[in-house]
């Protein structure tokens, strides 16, 4: 089987906190219509690639490109790094440069969507009106920047119809149309993971960055977000990067993991492979690789 | 209750008030039993007024008794029995709040008919203009501030320096070459936006206390540079004759062009009045149109969202410099109109209209009304400007507190008074609850417990 093209290349990506290397040297691929997970024990780095990949950091070193449509965009990676760009965009395909971008054109442009480890909804506005907001920019385009929605010309009203269309959609796939008018900050613990999954789809996104989905779920409800992940990889052209605990979570569903430990990549392959790792268990249970067997032993593995 | 349960709330109660008793007693000693008196000889001599002092704290122990046997179990009670009865009390809530607004769009439009029906001609003046216009006119100032702080979360003690601009740029424009009101209102307005933005572009990185303290110093920039920039502004003394707004080049005075002898009618300062109040009227609903519009569309639902979580804003493509610029320039721009209007109105403005106590007062209104409701601004505005007005008409009370007694003096303790008060009542403002912009089945309240205030 021929690998599926890249969509998120990450090359020697540093991060540094002062005198903290939180994650250093990292290289990482995610592929298109792939689930990769990335996952480590706790303070690992985990949540600072996400940051760095979504721009909320400014990597200290690396280079972080995403493709949209054709493959062969990879071959401008080299001149667009050169010339000091941010992007290049052809009819047939675009590439970004992340490292490069503010946090909002990464989502806006570059089309990369998170979700945060402690949930950020708008808990004072409804979950519908939540799923708005996710659509700002291009209802901000349809109403004329404001300029013609107040006076009500325009296409505005259209495009507000297809907007609720989509965020209907959303709704019914992650169960939430009956509380749709509600806000968003009275909804349960589960169905807020599942409004945040929500809201960042709806900015139409290739690739979707999810910080511990499962934290805080139960088993059912655990499962049925196993199903709606699985949905968006398949059913919406969304790549999807994962951190996540939970490994029945993490060995299920994902194509790929990648284990991060002390902010270095210590191992990346199927989830059969980095089950099997000396290196990824040791990590795990905080011992060095030659005490493996005998901490296993201890822990009834 | 058992009689155990009534015998221990007994005891708590007067140990409460015994409590009260003392702090009352130890605070009023210095301040009330005792009082410095010259006599003849013009020396001072210490009084000491013992039945005051009592008589003062038999009222705390009073209302101490009041509170902890009547009002706290009556409160537990209606508490107990909220549940039920909340279905029907928010029925009615709603039909109240939805007929609220056209009944009172329609009350303030009839007004001047009102009062020159009610109180005659004579009267009328009073009513139309220290009441209406100057009610509208904070209506109008508490709209704008609404959008950036109650929209957008965005602090702004400093807003006071847009109405100046405002004011200003109509008095001078005008004065040195002669445009009209209704030209110069929408560059006055453009003007106050333009030094929004200006003001935005530094401090919207900052944000929360440091947001504030730095808009609250901007104000005094803006007032300390009338003040000092004496060739243009004229200073401390301010710019007088500022042409007045002109009925389609009518001008109301009483000269044989002007608006009474043109329409036959005899001369009376009423008629501008009407004119102003109509002006200034349609211009606070103007406001309150474009806020309803602006809610709606994205930039709205943007502002608010800012004010939720600018974070989440962020991952979702908003651009929240852009954002919080077009709250900063909107609302700035609504207080230009107003201080345009306000400058036309007046004829005279100085650098003694626009200090901190302005921007404290429409901060106050804003906070009270409820943050981000133009419903609960408007009766902000009506309750503590018209009520600052109506202590003027208290005269009766000199005949009680003597001579010397002026109770507009007394305006700020009242305010302040009754804003703890409807703090300790309603602690997110008189319409506590948010109005969703957009529903799919049934348009449901927030509540104002889930909204967010902002930070910046
Ligand atoms: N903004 C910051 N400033 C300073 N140090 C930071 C910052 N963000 C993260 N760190 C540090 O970087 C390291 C990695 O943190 P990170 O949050 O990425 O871990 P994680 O893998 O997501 O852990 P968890 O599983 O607990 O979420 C930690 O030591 C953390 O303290
Ligand atoms: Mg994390």
């Amino acid at each position: 089987m021929k690998a599926a093209p890249a969509l998120l290349e990450v090359e020697h990506l540093t991060m540094r906190f002062g005198g903290l290397v939180a994650v250093n040297d990292l290289g990482f691929t995610a592929r298109r219509g792939e689930i990769t997970a990335l996952i480590g024990p706790n303070g690992a780095g985990k949540t600072t690639v996400f940051n760095c990949i979504t721009g909320f950091y400014k990597p200290t070193e690396g280079r972080i490109a995403v493709v949209h449509g054709e493959a062969r965009m990879w071959d401008e990676l080299e001149p667009l790094t050169r010339r000091g760009d941010r992007k290049v965009v052809h009819s047939t395909g675009a590439l970004f440069l992340l490292e490069r971008m503010p946090d909002y054109l990464v989502s806006r442009q570059a089309k990369v969507a998170r979700t945060f480890q402690n949930i950020r909804l708008f808990s004072g506005m409804t979950v519908l009106e939540n799923l708005l907001v996710a659509q700002h920019a291009p209802l901000m385009r349809a109403s004329g920047f404001s300029l013609f929605g107040i006076l009500g010309l325009g296409g505005y009203a259209r495009a507000e119809r297809a907007a609720l269309e989509k965020a209907r959609h959303w709704l019914d796939l992650t169960g939430l149309i009956d509380r749709a008018d509600e806000p968003a900050g009275a909804l349960p613990y589960g169905a807020q993971r599942r409004l945040e999954i929500a809201r960042s789809m709806c900015t139409d996104p290739v690739l979707l960055c999810l910080d511990e989905p499962a934290a805080g779920l139960n088993p059912r409800e655990s499962a049925a977000l196993n199903e709606l992940i699985l949905s968006i990889r398949d059913r919406h052209d969304t790549s999807v990067l994962l951190i996540e605990h939970d490994m029945s979570v993490v060995m299920e569903i994902s194509d790929h993991v990648i284990v991060l430990d002390y902010g270095v990549k210590i191992a990346d392959g199927s989830p059969v492979a980095v089950r099997n790792d000396q290196k990824v268990i040791a990590a795990y249970l905080g011992v060095a690789d030659d005490e493996v067997e005998a901490a296993e032993a201890e822990v009834g593995l | 209750m058992s009689p155990a349960g009534a015998s221990a709330t007994a005891r708590q109660a007067a140990k409460d008030a015994a409590i009260w008793a003392a702090i009352a007693f130890g605070v009023f000693i210095p301040l009330i039993g005792l009082q410095a008196v010259q006599d003849i000889r013009g020396e001072l001599r210490l009084e000491t007024r013992w039945p005051l002092l009592f008589s003062l704290v038999a009222v705390v122990v009073g209302i101490s008794l009041l509170n902890s046997l009547v009002l706290a179990p009556w409160h537990e009670r209606r508490a107990r029995r909220a549940p039920r009865r909340n279905a029907t009390a928010e029925r009615l809530r709603i039909a109240f709040g939805r007929g609220f607004v056209p009944v009172a769009i329609a009350f303030v439009i009839a007004f001047p008919m009102l009062s020159l029906w009610l109180v005659g001609f004579q009267g009328s003046i009073k009513w139309i203009d220290n009441f209406g216009i100057q009610i509208l006119i904070y209506v109008m100032l508490g709209f704008g501030l609404n959008i950036v702080v109650g929209l957008a979360g965005l602090l702004d003690l400093g807003y006071v320096a847009f109405y100046a601009v405002g004011a200003y740029s109509y008095a001078l424009l005008a004065k040195e070459f002669g445009f009209s009101f209704f030209t110069l209102l929408p560059l006055a307005g453009m003007l106050a936006a333009l030094w929004g933005i200006i003001l935005g572009f530094p401090v919207l990185r900052l944000r929360g206390d440091y947001l504030a303290i730095v808009t609250l110093a901007f104000g005094e920039i803006i007032r300390l540079v009338l003040i000092n920039w004496v060739p243009v502004t004229n200073g401390y003394a301010g710019i007088s004759g500022i042409p007045r707004p002109t009925f389609f080049g009518i001008p109301f005075n009483a000269s044989d062009t002007g608006f009474a002898a043109t329409f036959g009618l005899e001369f009376s300062p009423l008629y501008r009045g009407i004119f102003l109040y109509y002006i200034i009227l349609a211009l606070a609903l103007l406001t309150a149109f474009v806020t309803v519009r602006l809610r709606r569309l994205p930039i709205g639902r943007a502002w608010e969202a800012l004010r939720e979580d600018e974070i989440a804003c962020r991952s979702l493509g908003i651009d929240t410099t852009a954002t919080k610029l077009t709250a900063f320039a909107i609302g700035a721009m609504f207080g230009g109109f107003a201080g345009s209007f306000f400058a036309a109105r007046q004829g005279f403005i100085s650098p003694e209209s626009f200090t901190f106590m302005e921007s404290a007062t429409i901060l106050a209104i804003v906070v009270l009304g409820g943050m981000g409701s133009q419903v609960g601004v408007a009766i902000a505005a009506v309750a503590m400007i018209g009520g600052t007005e109506l202590l003027r008409e208290l005269d009766f009370l000199k005949s009680v507190f003597g001579r010397e007694f002026d109770p507009t003096q007394y305006r700020m303790l009242l305010f302040g008074f009754a804003m703890v008060l409807i703090m300790i009542w309603k602690p997110r403002g008189l319409i506590s609850t948010r109005d969703p912009s957009v529903f799919l089945k049934e348009r449901k309240a927030v509540s104002g417990k889930l909204v967010k205030e902002g930070h910046g």
